[in-house]
């Protein structure tokens, strides 16, 4: 973790860094204590500590939204957050998506089903952050128009090009959500 | 990144008095901008204070009629407020064209003011950058500069020489509180004060390195918008090289007030061409008691960009900040529609 450094200048630093502390996360319904630094982000603790390996690590500077996920209910970038800073808060992963949603108690999420329906993706690393924002965007309920479903999930980029059918997937679901 | 130790606190006294006993510590809120300058060296606080349980959470009524945002409220939860979408639409409009709706979820009102430049050569740690390390150099001036700065350049006094920096602001945030003329109010180890806004962000001069007027260790604790909020004539004008999810290359927040067809008040600021949002009282001036043509428009551009100066690769950015103002001021009052 730490860089070289040259002789002299490691007595500048603060006496005791504390490699590890206890932080308690809650991710998906369950509680977990993990022993980790605090510049572990939320992702890199869902990942390497954890074992959730669905949320995925893409560009790691906020700009793709591969590793979107749910906090309190409302879509994040988590790359972009210290795990330290989420204890106490409902975090949701695309492991914890199916079976959450109120008409449908069992099985994948709408969104997921859409998606298989739709082919909403190619390779499918982008896939998690997708399903995750879609469902931060129904959530948040400011999508009323195809236009406002593409530039309210601008923020996940696929590579493979599958955007059409992503908007198809969200579009159905909020349809049928409408109907 | 470098290691820091965290420290999480509940009320603002503790968060300046820790802010201050430690030079290199750093605030942290939605650190959706600090995090990746860590991750990139370009930041390298000893100690993070984090700042997200202070009660810094609400959108009130300030006694003289306006709104106060408090430095916590999430960008987003600010944009979809019922109060600013009603009497501050310009607002609204500008914070959901900036970044995305993830971002915008996690990124706070103070924290907006206080991002830093995207300039890729400030981010790039083997080159040369003035405002990362003073003295180094600029970069940008002899390099890809198509994302720079045109306006306010000028080292100090003189006016004469190199430019130290030609980072721009990114933020759309502030182009909007610049035209309504917000203030931000600050609590230091020395006591509360407020900033009016054109004064918050200052022009690189000979020391790009510092971004604003806060002094060391100051927390914003709320931005303050005056009763005046331009609910009727307004737009914001953003220019980017994809529709969603870019930084501008140009942006124009314009508020007006009419009487009829005659302006009776003219706010201009621009985004993506300074240091800092770009006013000028002139320009606007200009337009009072006129009528709104796009003659009247064209002269308050000229005025605007006076004095511009291109750098390569961004010089197309001057004749492309006219029009955009043309434009926006056109739909401001009207004259055109806002798609």
């Amino acid at each position: 973790m730490m860089p070289a450094v040259e002789s002299g200048t490691l007595e500048k630093r603060p006496p005791s860094l504390p490699s590890v502390q206890t932080v308690t996360l809650t991710v998906n319904g369950k509680e977990t204590k993990l022993q980790i630094a605090p510049w572990t982000t939320l992702l890199d603790a869902l990942r390497e500590y954890m074992d959730l390996t669905g949320t995925k690590k893409g560009c790691d500077h906020g700009q793709c939204g591969a590793c979107t996920v749910l906090v309190n209910d409302k879509r994040i970038n988590s790359c972009l957050s210290l795990a330290i800073m989420q204890e106490g808060a409902k975090i949701t992963t695309i492991e914890g998506i199916a079976g959450t949603y109120t008409d449908a108690p069992a099985g994948l999420h709408p969104l997921q089903k859409s998606f298989i329906e739709r082919d909403a993706f190619q390779c499918g690393y982008c896939t998690p952050g997708q399903i995750c924002s879609a469902v931060g965007l129904m959530n948040e309920g400011n999508a009323k128009t195809t236009a406002d479903i593409r530039e309210l999930m601008s923020g996940n980029i696929c590579r493979c090009g599958a955007y059409t059918n992503i908007v198809d997937a969200i579009e159905d679901v909020l349809n049928e959500k409408a109907a | 990144m470098n290691s820091f130790t965290y420290t999480r606190t509940e009320d603002v006294d503790t968060a300046v008095l820790e802010r201050s006993s430690e030079q290199t510590s750093k605030f942290i809120a939605g650190g959706t901008n600090l995090i990746d300058l860590m991750k990139e060296n370009v930041e390298r606080p000893t100690r993070l204070i984090d700042i997200t349980h202070l009660p810094l959470t609400s959108i009130t009524d300030t006694v003289n009629g306006g709104l106060r945002l408090g430095a916590l409220v999430t960008n987003a939860d600010t944009a979809y407020n019922e109060q600013v979408i009603q009497r501050y639409p310009l607002l609204s409009q500008t914070i959901l064209a900036g970044a995305s709706p993830q971002l915008r979820n996690m990124a706070t009102d103070g924290g907006n003011l206080l991002q830093r430049t995207r300039c890729y050569y400030f981010y790039d740690t083997a080159t040369p950058c003035n405002k990362r390390e003073p003295g180094s150099g600029c970069s940008a001036i002899n390099g890809f500069n198509r994302i720079h700065a045109i306006l306010g350049t000028a080292p100090d006094n003189s006016g004469l020489g190199q430019p130290q920096c030609i980072a721009t602001h990114p933020s759309d945030m502030c182009v909007a509180l610049a035209a309504l003329e917000a203030e931000v109010r600050v609590t230091g180890i020395n006591g509360e004060r407020t900033i009016p806004f054109a004064d918050f962000h200052r022009l690189p001069g000979n020391t790009p390195n510092i971004d604003n007027t806060l002094e060391p260790g100051e927390l914003i604790t709320s931005i303050d918008l005056p009763a005046k909020g331009f609910p009727k004539y307004y737009a914001y004008l953003k220019l980017r090289d994809r529709a969603s999810y870019a930084f501008a290359l140009v942006s124009v927040a314009v508020a007006l007030e009419m009487d009829g067809d005659t302006i009776t008040t003219a706010r201009i600021a621009l985004g993506g061409v300074a240091h800092k949002p770009w006013r000028k009282p002139e320009a606007e001036a200009k337009l009072i008691g006129k009528p709104a043509t796009k003659e009247n428009f064209q002269a308050a551009a000229e005025l605007l960009l006076a004095g511009a100066q291109g750098f390569g690769h961004n010089t197309f950015k001057i004749e492309l900040a006219k029009r955009a103002i043309v434009r926006a001021l056109g739909q401001a009052a009207k004259l055109e529609p806002t798609a």
